[in-house]
């Protein structure tokens, strides 16, 4: 499948997740949470930009663990817990948000 | 949320009304050309893939003997009928174990027998055409390998053997599944299924070790690459990134703490699982395998424990040594390879662990038991003890546990609906109703019995469960680690004990056992 935005075509795999990560945009992203019925609030956000700075260093997302520590630094303790982060992210803060952030699916037994 | 209807649970098993073609929509995503040529297998379905695929169909043949039985043996009893997840939850004729081996068996009458070759329409003998190889990229997509079957064929017939070679056939005519052909591909250049780079893995550990030493104020090391320990823990990666796995992570870690031994992960083999088992290729699992022996040569380990994984535990139990032995290089006073579970029951016969049940007591548990290790594996040195180490953990953790029907679990145990390479997004209808016959299960001891939790050792039961118990009215953290309830339960020396009253320090009995219990 592609994405179509601005003139330009995204590819991107069977299931959405885009093949040329360099090709991201926030525009993009909001078209990618439209088609998984998200709208992206604040919070969203928040947690879209620490997968795509952790990505940026670490080379993948991070473990739901690590994730929840660190929106729990930045929201505070009631957002920082799977169950937000779950209404947040309804498939999964793993695998919905690194769809959303452009960042390729975390595969394996998850 | 799902689009597809979930069956209903609130009945007892029973044979469902036949389905004709109900799950035959399903079907999983086909590697793409770079994630098949990684492995070896041509990028897309070959030109002559029909006289190919008949050639490898003989080679297996003539290579395995059990194949050939399999095919030849089949009395059409029915005995297998109702004993698939897949079936019970589907309805689908073409789940019934018979139907699904039929479906390779007919190719195989018509291509190697005289009366399948001479008078095909009398013995049930059929081509390779695209129909049935169609059939055959779906069907054998629906079989998670879990033998259970098996256990009531009076013949032994293994489906998940069938299924594996269907599934090698396929990935040398270029039809290979994207999921489990693409996680090899990343294990061959990565070192795990997730992709998980060695800085990001010790970013992962650190972390870990600081949420310890937050929780109980003892500093526990989560070790990586150290060379000239004792033992290397091999552990499937999701328990370095999901939930509940992880906390199963922190678990062992305590335990190795406690008991005083040193140990190390591996960045290079850092993966217990071996995704090759379920595409029935032993080239793939000899390299996977392979990983783990250069790790633990190049670390200087002496012992090799595997952490909570089911298929990791069949192949590492059942066919390592064979696969990439000898091991002599390791400690022959220990089990080779050895499962954490075995460790931790050591340590707890021996007296060595300080456990409070206590710490579990909001819970009552009862016990999955994951299908390569009930019916592939072995734990221990008595028959069974594969059943009974795991829960010997539980109720040494834990004051609350009940069994699920007794014929649901142990080797009559129903599969997660996720294992044998399933457990991708692609294929979560045939997930979730997989899943149902488990599901109906733990209702019934939720319901009669107050059980509020079900434990697990394998990370393919703990993510599928984690994913489809919320569309059985569960919430997806009623499926938890084995270690987990270990790493609630266990007190460790010097820990600081959140009391009701007041906060004490424990003077836990001190360990001298440095771990040295073998198992005989």
């Amino acid at each position: 499948m592609a994405y179509e935005i601005n003139g330009t075509t995204v590819e991107a795999d069977e299931e959405g997740y885009i093949t040329d990560i360099s090709l991201w945009n926030p525009e993009l992203a909001v078209l990618i949470a439209e088609g998984e019925n998200i709208e992206m609030d604040d919070d969203s956000w928040e947690v879209v930009n620490f997968l795509r700075n952790y990505y940026e260093e670490y080379q993948i997302a991070p473990a739901v663990r690590v994730l929840t520590k660190a929106i729990k630094k930045s929201l505070g303790p009631e957002k920082g817990n799977s169950k937000y982060l779950y209404e947040l992210f309804p498939y999964g803060p793993a695998k919905q948000a690194c769809k959303i952030a452009g960042l390729p699916k975390p595969t394996g037994c998850v | 949320m799902a689009d597809f209807e979930i069956p209903s649970i609130s009945v007892p098993i029973e044979i469902p009304t036949l389905n004709r073609d109900a799950m035959k929509h399903s079907s999983p995503f086909i590697a793409a050309p770079k994630h098949q040529e990684a492995l070896g297998f041509p990028g897309e379905l070959v030109d002559d893939w029909q006289s190919k695929a008949i050639d490898k169909f003989g080679e297996l043949l003539s290579k395995s003997r059990a194949l050939q039985v399999y095919m030849d043996s089949c009395v059409k009893c029915g005995a297998c009928t109702d004993k698939c997840h897949y079936f019970l939850g589907t309805g689908d004729p073409k789940n019934m174990p018979v139907a699904r081996q039929d479906l390779m068996r007919k190719v195989y009458r018509r291509n190697f027998t005289l009366a399948g070759k001479l008078v095909p329409w009398l013995v049930g003998a059929e081509d390779l055409t695209e129909e049935v190889l169609d059939d055959w990229y779906t069907y054998f997509h629906q079989c998670s390998q879990c033998r259970r079957c098996s256990v009531y064929c009076p013949y032994g017939i293994d489906t998940a053997e069938i299924s594996m070679a269907a599934r090698e056939i396929m990935d040398h005519i270029g039809k290979g599944q994207k999921y489990c052909n693409e996680i090899l591909g990343k294990v061959h250049v990565i070192g795990n299924n997730l992709g998980l780079p060695e800085k990001a893995l010790a970013h992962t550990l650190e972390d870990l070790e600081e949420d310890i030493e937050d929780e109980t104020g003892v500093t526990v090391k989560l070790p990586l690459n150290q060379k000239g320990v004792d033992i290397l823990l091999v552990t499937p990666s999701a328990d370095f990134f999901a939930e509940p796995h992880v906390d199963g992570l922190i678990g062992y870690a305590k335990v190795f703490h406690q008991a005083g031994v040193s140990w190390t992960i591996s960045s290079y083999a850092s993966e217990a699982a071996n995704f090759a088992m379920f595409i029935g290729s032993v080239e793939q699992m000899t390299l996977v395998a392979e990983r783990i022996r250069k790790a633990a040569q190049d670390l200087g380990v002496k012992r090799i424990v595997f952490g909570e994984c089911g298929h990791a535990w069949r192949v590492a139990y059942s066919f390592m040594n064979t696969l990439v032995g000898p091991f002599d290089f390791l400690d022959p006073d220990y089990p080779v390879p050895q499962h954490i579970c075995e460790f931790t029951y050591d340590l707890i016969e021996a007296g060595a662990l300080t456990l409070d049940k206590s710490a579990n007591d909001h819970m009552t548990l009862t016990f999955h038991d994951s299908c390569n290790v009930a019916r592939g594996s072995r734990m221990g040195n008595k028959p069974g003890g594969q059943f009974e180490i795991p829960r010997a953990i539980i109720k040494a953790c834990c004051n609350n546990f009940v069994d699920m029907a007794a014929d649901t679990i142990k080797e009559g145990t129903f599969c997660c609906g996720g294992g044998g390479g399933l457990l991708t997004d692609d294929l979560i209808e045939i997930r979730t109703k997989g899943a149902s016959p488990r599901m109906r299960a733990l209702k019934e001891v939720v319901e009669e019995q107050g059980v509020t939790h079900m434990a697990a050792i394998c990370a393919i039961c703990k993510s599928q469960f984690s994913k489809v118990m919320p569309s059985y009215g569960f919430s997806m953290d009623q499926i938890v680690s084995v270690h987990q309830l270990v790493s609630n339960a266990i007190v460790l020396d010097g820990q600081v004990v959140d009391d009701a009253e007041n906060d004490v320090v424990t003077t836990a009995k001190n360990t001298d056992s440095n771990g040295d219990i073998a198992t005989a």
